[in-house]
């Protein structure tokens, strides 16, 4: 078993030895780089140019691009932005130049180009987010909440928005994601305990196919499900066949970052576990889960998130309907990424409006699922809340008790045995 | 301070010292242990190897039929007539991948160096946080945000851009008239240039956490020499991190080409499918591999079904081998190289 640097394994500093050589250093010098060194440089410059130069073009930006576009209708709209962002380069480099020399002012140029690419991604997940949201909000006063009890079974395509629902696409998400994760959690996390707790050679080879499978095109993965499964096996469309691909897209990034997961678990904690005489599966079950239980749970409602937004895998293999299909094992079952599909793409708006309605619950369903594991995933491996810390030191009270009364007994036993007075027998 | 004591012996008969044998002897619970977890692990290889073996057999009788080279250059795709090819597929699907690089390639460098190097604290955990969740955005939403949003809000882009840039071969859009007053938007729609965009967004989460992995390793050491030259910021990040996750920044951007290559849903809603080469982005009309099968797995008989499945097997064939030179490039990288157990 290897040791390996993590964050929680930052070495003691050197403290001078009072004996004459007789004690225990790390060897230190040989250690990889630490993958997350504190910064002990921090350069930054002042505040007022910190905040003042950008913020004050930022205003001259926007000013100068509402006054060329909707004021004096030199440019188009489109191009406010855009004008806007050179606008701003341009006086915030001039500004800086005022007061810094050449490579001061490069620096300033590379960090708002560097802020500006991080703010553009944020604003496109933004737009996105926000733009699916606005669509439902708009819609959400025509829909009843029968959408959420009714399938779509005895609904034309020009019926109106009350009637029918997305019951059957529900169904299908859930039972599919479910039967999909019974399979992926537990081969998830047996092999990426495989690849941290047994390793070898073999290892890094599941590794790399692992890492490999990750990039398995989605629509390759349904093509394979079809002809295995469907063509040897069901000879039909069904929700199981559908959750089996599911598994194939998911069980590579569960696998992926259980393994991240468990490669920070402190080499020394496996170590004390097996110095005290347990087993590799003992320390496996009762040292190693334990301390990435957290993170695991984070892997796991990632996964899934992942997992019930998968299209394409599903458009080859479930087969699509409007009818609730209780039953995986037999018969088209749709799910809400393929439902919301098949409503976009039929032409009557009515069926456009369900289509942004089913997007917009299943961004919904993503949405709550990655709140919840940031806050579970906020925690880091072997760090523990206030209240686990309570816990365990009630639990360590309560074993101190019960070794001390055993601690007595064998005491006593000696004793009797010995036939001499117990506290020769306790203090051995 | 340690003091190493030397062994008595004499020093020549080192040489004959061997290390003993150790021998694990696992209880019967930790071999169980063992076993099964080395069979999950042989699970996911199975997998794969079926993945590859099911589309090879299944594909045999398509290409068996045409012949390799036929397949490869034929653009048309009409199965029934035993005419088709994925010469225009293939090409259609490296342009939008290669349009979506160049979109996605600044933006995740930028947003990836800004987080490691430039924000800090809660920002810095706001922005990796943004980072997973687009890349947790199913991709029907993406797509309809692509189809409904972006592309009306892109087409006079595009047409601004045909214009003016017209004479670019690229650019050019066939039977686009800048003087008529009144311009054809339809020319512009569900173009490889619109899908292209989506797809370059799908990739930026990818690309930006392999970047930020392999930018983050690099050792304070030598960022501290570097600022102890006199260097600035940039210069630091110029001289020491890019040079240090240069690995990573080639490594991720050759994932995020697998994912494009790979990206199904958002381009069938967006692009109108021609089975011609079509090198003109800005033009209605495009394809891609894995759209096509989508699109044509519904009315397959067998014979088209293998067809489907011979197009299947060359994308998986493309990603896979851009997929492991990318794993090639990041494990021998400096930034990589502690990457592996």
């Amino acid at each position: 078993m290897t040791t390996r640097m993590t964050d929680e394994m930052v070495p003691a500093p050197r403290t001078p030895e009072t004996g004459s050589g007789a004690g225990t250093f790390t060897p230190r010098d040989e250690l990889p780089p630490l993958l997350h060194e504190p910064e002990r440089v921090r350069t930054r410059p002042p505040l007022l140019e910190r905040l003042g130069l950008p913020l004050g073009s930022i205003a001259a930006a926007v000013a100068l691009g509402l006054m060329l576009g909707p004021v004096l209708g030199i440019i188009g709209f489109g191009w406010v932005p855009v004008t806007a962002f050179f606008w701003m380069l341009v006086t915030y480099i001039a500004l800086t130049r005022l007061t810094e020399n050449g490579p001061a002012v490069k620096d300033r140029f590379v960090g708002v180009l560097l802020a500006s690419a991080g703010m553009i991604v944020v604003a496109l997940l933004a737009l996105v987010i926000g733009f699916v949201g606005w669509r439902a909000l708009k819609i959400v006063g025509s829909l009843r909440l029968s959408f959420f009890t009714t399938d779509m079974g005895l609904t034309g395509p020009l019926s109106p928005l009350k009637e029918g629902g997305a019951l059957h696409a529900i169904v299908g998400t859930l039972e599919q994601i479910g039967i999909a994760l019974v399979i992926t959690i537990p081969l998830g996390i047996a092999t990426a305990l495989f690849l941290n707790e047994i390793g070898g050679r073999y290892a890094r080879l599941v590794r790399t196919v692992v890492e490999a499978m990750t990039a398995l095109p989605s629509v390759v993965a349904g093509l394979f499900i079809y002809a295995s499964v469907i063509l040897l096996f069901t000879k039909q469309f069904n929700g199981f066949a559908a959750a089996l691909a599911i598994t194939v897209l998911m069980l590579p990034i569960m696998i992926r970052s259980a393994d991240v997961v468990l490669r920070l678990v402190p080499g020394n904690l496996r170590e004390a576990g097996l110095a005290l005489g347990a087993g590799q599966w003992a320390v496996v079950r009762m040292v190693v889960l334990p301390t990435v239980r957290s993170g695991l749970t984070t892997a796991i409602i990632l996964a899934t998130a992942h997992g019930i937004g998968e299209t394409a895998p599903v458009l080859l293999t479930s087969g699509v309907t409007s009818n609730l299909n209780w039953n995986p094992f037999n018969g088209p079952q749709i799910s809400l990424p393929l439902a919301a599909l098949e409503f976009i793409k039929s032409p009557q708006p009515d069926m456009k409006t369900r289509g942004f309605a089913v997007a917009a619950l299943l961004l919904l369903l993503v949405l709550v699922l990655f709140v919840v594991a940031r806050l579970l995933g906020g925690q880091q491996a072997g760090e523990i809340t206030d209240r686990q810390r309570r816990r365990r030191a009630t639990q360590s009270v309560r074993d101190m008790s019960r070794i001390e009364s055993n601690h007595a007994e064998i005491a006593a036993h000696l004793a009797a045995l010995r036939g001499s007075d117990p506290t020769q027998g306790a203090s051995r | 301070m340690t003091t190493t004591y030397l062994p008595d012996y004499p020093a020549s008969s080192l040489d004959d010292a061997v290390a003993r044998d150790i021998r694990v002897a696992h209880a019967p619970v930790d071999q169980a242990f063992r076993q099964i977890t080395r069979l999950a692990g042989s699970f996911v290889l199975v997998i794969m190897v079926l993945v590859g073996t099911f589309l090879s057999v299944k594909a045999v009788k398509a290409i068996k039929s045409v012949g390799v080279w036929e397949f490869l250059t034929t653009q048309k795709w009409s199965p029934e007539t035993n005419h088709f090819g994925i010469a225009a597929l293939l090409t259609a699907t490296v342009t939008i991948a290669l349009i979506a690089l160049v979109v996605s390639l600044p933006l995740s460098l930028g947003a990836s160096l800004f987080i490691t190097e430039v924000a800090t604290g809660r920002l810095r955990g706001f922005l990796t946080g943004a980072i997973d969740l687009m890349a947790a955005v199913p991709s029907v939403v993406y797509g309809l945000w692509g189809l409904v949003f972006l592309q009306s809000h892109m087409v006079p882009f595009a047409r601004w851009l045909s214009t003016y840039f017209g004479w670019i071969p690229i650019f050019k859009v066939d039977g686009a008239d800048p003087s008529n007053p009144l311009p054809n938007d339809a020319l512009y729609t569900s173009s490889a240039f619109i899908g292209a965009l989506v797809v370059g967004m799908m990739i930026i989460p990818i690309q930006t956490s392999m970047m930020r992995e392999a930018f983050s390793r690099a050792p304070q050491g030598e960022r501290e020499g570097a600022y102890a030259l006199g260097a600035t910021k940039w210069g630091m990040i110029r001289s020491v991190v890019i040079p240090f996750g240069k690995g990573g920044i080639i490594g991720g951007t050759m994932l995020g080409l697998g994912r494009a290559l790979g990206e199904t849903i958002a381009l069938y809603l967006i692009l109108s499918p021609v089975f011609d080469i079509n090198l003109h982005i800005l033009q209605n009309g495009s394809n891609s591999v894995a759209v096509t099968i989508a699109l044509r797995y519904g009315e397959a008989n067998d014979f088209t079904m293998s067809a489907l499945m011979a197009a299947g097997l060359s994308l998986f064939l493309l990603t896979m081998a851009i997929n492991f030179t990318a794993s090639a490039i990041i494990a021998r990288s400096r930034s990589g190289a502690e990457s592996e157990g």
